[in-house]
């Protein structure tokens, strides 16, 4: 940013004014952190106290060949990606609507934002309501339209549970994309356009040629913090389906939470976390590499 | 923009978003309609969206069989309290990345956005048991604690950027009139800091207020915060879902009447990064 800095060189105010938050992260994360990989090598559980101890990487062995955690692992890559393209598709639908003039604009931006602000437990809880095999609003709504005869328990099957969980979170996350993909096409100098209406270029040049240049930067990195968020997310399914039925909506968050939480395998569940850390570090380094390697090119 | 005809306005327009703000608010209004529902109207055969006989009973019923006063106070302590703490200690680590240049700076940042991605479940065992050692489980400092894990790395990128938009000659020419350093701070940038700092406490006191997971594993019966009480609703009776949806809307109401308030200021912070590229 070019700024100059307002001090001599060997100065301690800089330091003295992070070091709070510095010490409390040391004390609440980096620590945190240092246990569970510790417990990831260690045989842990709650109720067996006197088996407490180091055992290398049994837990590592235990999970790659744990069918539980593949299936876990497929489920989250169905959850990411699914979740992530519909919050995208709908998000940027969105936004280049509200980026148009029409009366009430101010209001629709006001009311699109309200999933986002919704607490996990109320969005899952609602859902959970929509979705209601005997008397739930979409099951009405569906039969109504005859499109369904009988009522279908969307939430008790497991064809159906992970794609109605899906929705809930499509419907939390887009007005997120939407809000990001907005102000970026606010930012769009409107002369760009105007040039390119007078060299005759068609709205789908437009389209194509400057909103999706212009707006890649935003793109990207929205796309980049809300994969992150996503992965991690397992509140709603939690409260939904409790992973099942049986464990076709188990995420590896999930299948760690039901470790520790039910299992009370502390170890085991501290391998499936380190796994999935280790997972999302690669999707991100990855990540940002191609992108700056594409910007390179 | 050339300007277009009505018809298609309307077509172009308005019906997408129409669709849109009802997919957005359609179960709040379903949520609604629920909670002002008698219980037994709820479950008959022939539908109604909205109820025939109003009634208020599942909101009364909450304050009294279900003490959720004490789950709003539970949930009022922490959430302030998160906001608090996170603003005392972030506002002046902010402050010094945005205005100072000193060794480790960059990577001591980074690490506040790196720390940002760490899942959940990479903490909240360790963190459950390091609070049954030092007898902080089931108290409010716990869940406070807690909830600091990810609001202190989130207000830091946020203040920062904050920070960043004032420009630095507001602290030179404080300086030239004579004050220090930390007087320059909190008398001169803090004040025009000041809409970024307030959105910013109430974005935290959000979160916290919404927060399920934590509150789960590190609190039972002495702290109920009100996303717990709800949650429990559904394990200590069958399902009620007058009562359920009368409580998601009462806890929903303060944070969507909140978040009114800052989220002008709260997209500006968010998107100043992703925006400049």
């Amino acid at each position: 940013m070019g700024h100059q800095p307002l001090q001599k060189k060997t100065d301690l105010l800089p330091y003295a004014l992070i070091t709070p938050a510095l010490a409390i992260t040391v004390a609440i994360i980096f620590l945190p952190m240092f246990r569970t990989i510790t417990y990831s090598f260690s045989r842990y559980i709650l109720y067996k106290p006197q088996e407490k101890g180091l055992i290398g990487l049994d837990n590592y062995v235990t999970a790659f060949s744990d069918p539980l955690f593949w299936s876990s692992l497929s489920n989250t890559f169905v959850w990411i990606i699914s979740i992530i393209v519909f919050q995208f598709l709908l998000g940027l639908v969105t936004a280049l609507l509200l980026n148009r003039n029409f009366i009430g604009r101010g209001i629709a931006r006001s009311l699109i934002l309200i999933p986002w602000v919704t607490p996990s437990v109320i969005t899952a809880l609602m859902w959970r309501w929509m979705y209601d095999g005997n008397y739930g609003l979409i099951n009405q709504i569906l039969s109504k339209a005859g499109i369904i005869r009988e009522f279908i328990p969307f939430l008790a099957q497991s064809s159906t549970a992970m794609g109605s969980i899906i929705v809930a979170l499509i419907w939390q996350g887009f007005p997120f994309f939407a809000i990001m993909l907005l102000a970026g096409l606010q930012a769009i100098p409107e002369e760009l356009y105007e040039a390119a209406e007078i060299d005759g270029a068609t709205k789908g040049q437009c389209f194509f040629r400057i909103t999706v240049p212009m707006l890649k930067p935003v793109i990207l990195t929205t796309i980049l913090l809300r994969t992150i968020w996503v992965a991690n997310s397992l509140d709603v399914i939690l409260i939904m389906t409790g992973g099942g039925p049986g464990y076709s909506t188990h995420t590896l968050p999930v299948y760690s939470y039901v470790k520790a939480y039910k299992g009370m395998d502390f170890g085991y569940s501290s391998t499936l976390a380190v796994l999935l850390t280790i997972l999302l570090m690669i999707i991100v380094t990855g990540y940002v590499r191609s992108i700056l390697k594409s910007q390179e090119a | 923009m050339a300007k277009r005809h009505p018809v298609s306005d309307i077509f172009g327009t308005y019906l997408p978003i129409l669709v849109i703000v009802l997919f957005a608010i359609g179960p709040y209004i379903w949520t609604f309609a629920s909670s002002i529902t008698p219980e037994a109207e709820l479950y008959r055969p022939d539908f109604r969206f909205f109820p025939e006989h109003p009634t208020s009973e599942n909101y009364l019923r909450l304050f009294t069989k279900l003490n959720f006063t004490r789950n709003i106070f539970d949930s009022l302590i922490v959430a302030l309290f998160t906001a608090l703490l996170g603003l005392a200690i972030t506002v002046p680590a902010s402050y010094s990345f945005s205005r100072f240049k000193f060794k480790g700076r960059n990577p001591m940042l980074m690490q506040f956005l790196v720390i940002n991605m760490f899942p959940i479940m990479l903490l909240i065992v360790p963190l459950f048991v390091m609070m049954k050692q030092i007898g902080i489980m089931d108290k409010h400092i716990a869940l406070i604690a807690a909830y600091s894990t990810f609001t202190i790395p989130f207000s830091t990128w946020m203040l920062t950027s904050f920070f960043n938009a004032i420009p630095l000659d507001l602290d030179k020419a404080a300086l030239i009139d004579g004050c220090s350093r930390i007087q320059a701070m909190y008398r001169v940038i803090l004040p025009v800091a000041m809409p970024g700092i307030m959105s910013t406490g109430i974005y935290i006191f959000i979160t916290a207020w919404n927060e399920y997971l934590y509150a789960a594993i590190l609190t039972s019966s002495n702290v109920r915060t009100i996303p717990i009480a709800l949650q429990n609703m559904i394990g200590e009776f069958s399902i009620e879902w007058g009562l359920l949806t009368a409580g998601g809307v009462l806890s929903a109401l303060p944070v969507i009447i909140l978040f009114f308030f800052i989220q002008k200021q709260l997209i500006t912070g968010m998107t100043a990064g992703a925006v400049k590229g």
